[in-house]
């Protein structure tokens, strides 16, 4: 298991860069990694990783773009601007869970 | 139908006769006393063997096959009632159905399975093209209509979609890309068809040893790859899948994969989350919000795919907690591992056997037998194509009349190629 350091915080992560232990992560963290795929984080985005983070402590599941607008009331177009290109993943990478998957 | 309403005994009632229900009826009737009614509901008495709608589309089954009496696979001793339901309400341990009536339960195990649900996405169920251009194969009339679309089609481009997660038998779409791939080819009109697989994931494989056992396959067969997809609508005018960051998609026909919830009466129920889907203990499978009710299969909001594999493994589990519950009032304490396995056409008479649990993705390896087999797991095999149209014998002859079935319920690691 790869493990990553930055500005001194160190944490498990699976080949891809996805955290594996969702308790290794925190606000500070995130706001460094966020940094890394050039997103300023403001109180908006931290919204929406706490609601990830609180629904998967729920569920056992990274929420779907499609959760996220039924269960978290947020607006899809929203999540766009706030994560553009590939919201469902940058907020999951961001909120220290695993990538949304299939069962292969 | 007798009067339902008030309890002159003990009552369980199963909502649902399908693969969860009619497995777990029988199994209730088989273990409790006579003195325990056992009511299987369902809307109709049509049991669908739904992996044969991935059949129908490309021609290998005729569409009568796949549907069955559910009443035959019921054993004596059970009593069924066809009616829709409206309304669950635990608070009163009573289900509602649509004709007013009510059945007062002790125990109410909820098997109601998903539901597709094109009218949640802008341009699907109310646009020009639903079953024109733009077509589903999850339910009988989807499969029958994408087959008759599928004859008349003569080239173009084809997209096979899907909306967002979670989705029933999530390999589905995947696999009927192949085959169509296949029947494209058979028909020799492969080089006119342009055939692109659109996902919300970031690939059509998304766990990593199947993803880099399996991610050629696309390729193999010259099938478009479009990940991270986000449907926003379709746009019926210009024919186009449109994305929420603006991308279009075009196509010439769309089998689209829409979104799924849970059963509606659920929406109306005193039980169920935002998407309709029952919450229970992901191990035990009781309700998370009335120690009466169970759920199981699909109609659950389980972290783990929606597929008959997991309902038939959960069944084994499941019985012993009610039966448990229900006659020594023992708490429940049997634990479902999220153990599940699949065959997955690959095309090419050939197919890919997976086998996973909460904990542990697809590997590569054997199945049964450690080192055995027969079977190949993550690999493609002749093998595993007639394993999954063997398939079809075990579910009427085995699963669904409550014989023994002979593989484990738990997930076993011997006979997997161990990695992180």
């Amino acid at each position: 298991m790869p493990t990553n350091t930055l500005n001194g915080y160190s944490f498990e992560v699976d080949n891809e860069g996805f955290f594996e232990d969702r308790e290794q992560w925190s606000e500070d963290l995130a706001r460094e990694l966020a940094a890394l795929i050039d997103i300023n984080l403001t109180d908006e985005h931290m919204k929406v990783l706490k609601f990830a983070r609180d629904d998967q402590a729920q569920t056992g599941l990274t929420p779907t773009l499609n959760r996220m607008n039924k269960t978290g009331g947020f607006v899809v177009k929203d999540l766009f601007a706030l994560f553009p290109g590939k919201p469902a993943k940058k907020i999951a990478w961001l909120a220290g869970l695993k990538k949304p998957t299939s069962c292969v | 139908m007798d009067d339902l309403s008030v309890k002159t005994g003990k009552r369980v009632v199963v909502l649902g006769a399908g693969s969860a229900g009619t497995m777990m009826v029988n199994k209730l009737r088989t273990r409790l006393p006579d003195e325990w009614q056992v009511v299987a509901v369902d809307r109709d008495n049509a049991h669908m063997y739904q992996p044969g709608f991935l059949f129908i589309p490309v021609g290998k089954y005729k569409p009568s096959r796949v549907v069955h009496s559910r009443k035959k696979y019921l054993l004596p001793g059970i009593d069924f009632v066809e009616a829709a339901v409206e309304k669950v309400v635990t608070a009163e341990n009573k289900v509602y159905l649509s004709s007013g009536q009510a059945i007062e339960y002790d125990y109410l195990l909820i098997a109601t399975g998903t539901q597709i649900r094109p009218d949640l996405t802008e341009g699907m169920a109310d646009g020009a093209l639903w079953f024109k251009k733009v077509f589903e194969f999850y339910t009988y009339e989807g499969s029958v209509a994408l087959r008759r679309a599928l004859e008349e089609f003569e080239g173009g481009k084809v997209v096979v979609h899907v909306t967002d997660m979670p989705i029933k038998c999530p390999v589905a779409p995947l696999e009927l890309s192949f085959l169509i791939d296949d029947y494209f080819r058979k028909k020799r009109i492969r080089h006119k068809v342009d055939l692109t697989y659109v996902t919300p994931l970031d690939g059509a494989f998304s766990k990593p040893v199947a993803s880099r056992e399996l991610g050629n396959l696309l390729d193999d067969r010259a099938i478009r790859l479009r990940p991270d997809f986000a449907i926003d609508r379709i746009d019926n005018e210009t024919q186009e899948l449109v994305g929420y960051d603006g991308t279009r998609i075009p196509f010439d026909l769309c089998i689209t994969t829409p979104l799924n919830t849970g059963q509606d009466y659920v929406f109306a129920s005193d039980i169920g989350d935002e998407s309709g889907f029952i919450p229970v203990d992901k191990h035990t499978l009781q309700s998370t919000d009335a120690p009466n009710v169970f759920a199981i299969g699909d109609a659950t909001n389980l972290p783990t795919s929606k597929a008959g594999a997991v309902a038939h493994f959960s069944s084994e589990k499941l019985i012993e907690n009610m039966v448990g519950l229900m006659l020594e009032g023992k708490q429940p304490a049997e634990r479902f591992d999220g153990h599940a396995n699949c065959f997955v056409e690959s095309g090419r008479g050939q197919a890919l056997l997976l086998d996973f649990n909460y904990d542990t993705q697809p590997l590569t390896g054997t199945y049964p037998l450690a080192h055995v087999g027969p079977m190949k797991l993550l690999g493609r095999s002749r093998l595993n194509h007639m394993g999954k149209l063997a398939f079809e014998k075990m579910y009427w002859g085995l699963l669904m009349r409550n014989r023994k079935n002979p593989l484990p319920a738990d997930m076993q690691i011997a006979g997997k190629k161990w990695e992180e």
